[in-house]
């Protein structure tokens, strides 16, 4: 089975926000990068895919250079080759075109990425990429087994979750219980180095979006501590400050 | 301006955040059409036009009856050029979002999904989102001459002024090849109120110490009338079902309260709770980052703070 996994290079979840050149760029100054944590149990699961039945892993990121220890990291985790397209992401648009145009060529029976971007947190680009190479594409996917040419799913729906059978190729938007993320070993770390990191140029420039600013959220006051011997105290407050009972 | 809100049923009536998309909708300002799919009385569907839309198209063909992605956009495609729909309108969910972006393809729409407020129509189109899991806003420029926007919980208020809509049959012809995802069966909790959608929300961490103490848990949710939620460890480990994993990749809620007992306030988790509008933490750690971002807090032992709450509002309520 041939599965494409494709990561976002994203801030650390413990990350603080903050924004320069007057709210138009992202301030990177002591950001660590990871990879997505969606993007991260679709590699999981892509790995232990490959473990039961065999095939390649190729893992991709629409990102500049510096995106490239990310992929790295992937490689180390359990990918047998990279694919960066050299573009900065735009907008969902943009990415979910790069996608389908490097898939096209590369017959994958299986295109896992997250269930969304922890910077963007759009979880369109799947389905974007379903569309575009007219596919069926599921998020945000909890289970994921293969049965010959037939994927068996569970997806996350609004209290509760539905069981779903289709037929490969299929895109997928991943989250837990999917898989356990996969620390990278020694070993990999190793071999990741010599595994292939292709660079290619984006095939198609357009966007449909264009980010005007950035913006914070409004500062939160501080907070008003109650004895725990008072609770009735909170349920007054929260009648006749908060105005929420 | 002709728009387009894309409705949601459940249990025989339209989802509150559906509601809140066809508001949305007639804040924008224009025509608002809905379109709704599967089983729905006439009454439940004209409803819409109270929040502001003055017709209904109804997709009640039988192979429509169950949420279907690719066949919902095709369909929502057919409604945007049968009205000529400037404007796509829909609230976030697990239908929502997937059903955009295929439509956005479709149509060659410009998309923007997290919206927060109403667009800035006053240089192009402009519209706030949140990103960052809700640690910041881009205000984004829909550039195209078609545009979808999802919003998010609280994004308007819904109207309730409106006439009743005229409910129209709406007839696609399907394509089989949108059909070749099969839902086997689904598995829903019904009558319980649904985490993304609730305005109160009481949520058990790890201090809660296990599954079999959740029934005090329950019976604050249910004396406020509130969704049950978790943090993450708390569903990794079974106690409580994934769906009520609340955080950085969970569930994002956007309640007007949410209550914490027993739960640290790690980043991952004030991620998926940074929307509420207030916080009460209830933890034994004076120290506990949550204190941090709770607009109300109580240090003690939840064992002894719970029960003593859920009286106090049993109390209130009486
Ligand atoms: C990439 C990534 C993503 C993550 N995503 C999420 C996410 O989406 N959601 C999420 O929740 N976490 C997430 N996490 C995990 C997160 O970092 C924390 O580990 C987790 O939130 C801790 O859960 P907790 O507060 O229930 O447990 P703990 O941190 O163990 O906290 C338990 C709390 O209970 C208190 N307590 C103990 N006994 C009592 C008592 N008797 N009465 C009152 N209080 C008591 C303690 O003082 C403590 O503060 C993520 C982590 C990573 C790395
Ligand atoms: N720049 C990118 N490069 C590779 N994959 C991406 C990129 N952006 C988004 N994706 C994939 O698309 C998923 C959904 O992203 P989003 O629609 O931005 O929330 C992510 O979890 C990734 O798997």
């Amino acid at each position: 089975m041939k599965i494409l996994v494709c990561i976002t290079h994203v801030p650390d979840t413990t990350s603080k926000i903050a924004f320069t050149d007057g709210n138009t760029k992202f301030d990177q100054t002591g950001v660590q990068y990871i990879i997505g944590p969606y993007d991260d149990y679709a590699l999981a699961r892509a790995v232990e895919l490959k473990e039961q039945t065999g095939g390649s892993i190729t893992v991709l990121n629409v990102g500049e250079a510096e995106t490239e220890p990310t992929l790295r990291k992937a490689l180390a985790i359990g990918a047998d080759d990279a694919i960066r397209v050299n573009a900065f992401p735009k907008d969902s648009f943009f990415v979910a075109n790069q996608i389908a145009n490097a898939a096209k060529e590369g017959g994958y029976d299986l295109i896992l990425m997250g269930r969304e971007s922890i910077d963007f947190n759009s979880g369109v680009v799947h389905s974007m990429v379903g569309e575009l190479l007219g596919m069926p594409s599921l998020s945000p996917v909890m289970t994921l087994d293969i049965e010959g040419s037939t994927a068996k799913m569970t997806r996350e729906i609004e209290g509760g979750k539905e069981y779903l059978e289709a037929d490969l190729p299929l895109v997928l938007g991943c989250q837990e219980p999917i898989a356990e993320w996969k620390i990278p070993n020694m070993r990999g770390i190793m071999t990741a180095r010599t595994k292939p990191l292709n660079v290619v140029e984006p095939a198609d420039d357009t966007v449909r979006t264009q980010l005007s600013t950035y913006e914070m959220p409004p500062a939160k006051g501080a907070v008003k501590m109650i004895d725990a011997d008072n609770v009735s105290e909170l349920v007054d407050l929260l009648k006749s400050e908060a105005k929420v009972l | 301006m002709s728009i387009l809100v894309f409705i949601e049923i459940s249990e025989g009536e339209i989802k509150k955040s559906s509601l809140e998309a066809v508001s949305y909708a007639a804040g924008i300002g224009g025509d608002v059409t809905a379109i709704a799919f599967g089983e729905a009385s006439s009454e439940a569907l004209a409803a819409a036009g109270k929040a502001g839309a003055t017709k209904v198209l109804h997709v009640a063909d039988e192979k429509y009856k169950q949420g279907n992605i690719q066949a919902y956009a095709s369909a929502l495609a057919a409604a945007v050029e049968s009205i000529g729909a400037e404007t796509v309108v829909l609230a976030k969910s697990s239908l929502g979002d997937p059903v955009s972006a295929r439509l956005a393809i479709k149509i060659g729409a410009s998309l923007a999904t997290n919206v927060t407020e109403l667009p800035d129509t006053s240089n192009g189109f402009t519209v706030k989102r949140s990103i960052y899991t809700g640690k910041a806003f881009a205000n984004v420029n829909l550039t195209e001459g078609k545009r979808i926007i999802g919003i998010k919980k609280n994004a308007a208020i819904i109207k309730e002024d409106g006439a009743d809509a005229a409910v129209e049959a709406f007839n696609v012809s399907a394509d089989d090849a949108d059909f070749k995802v099969n839902v086997t069966s689904q598995e829903k909790a019904t009558g319980d109120i649904l985490l993304p959608e609730a305005d109160l929300v009481v949520s058990g961490g790890r201090g809660l110490k296990g599954p079999e103490n959740w029934g005090m848990i329950e019976d604050l949710a249910k004396t406020l009338g509130a969704a049950t939620g978790c943090s993450k460890p708390v569903s990794d480990m079974d106690w409580r079902p994934h769906h009520e994993h609340v955080g950085q990749t969970g569930i994002k809620v956007a309640p007007t309260l949410y209550i914490a007992v027993g739960i640290s306030g790690a980043i991952q988790h004030l991620a998926g709770v940074n929307s509420s509008k207030f916080i009460v933490v209830i933890n034994k750690d004076p120290e506990a980052p949550f204190f941090k971002a709770a607009d109300y807090g109580i240090v003690g032992d939840a064992f002894e703070v719970v029960p003593k709450l859920t009286e106090a509002i049993k109390a209130l309520n009486n």
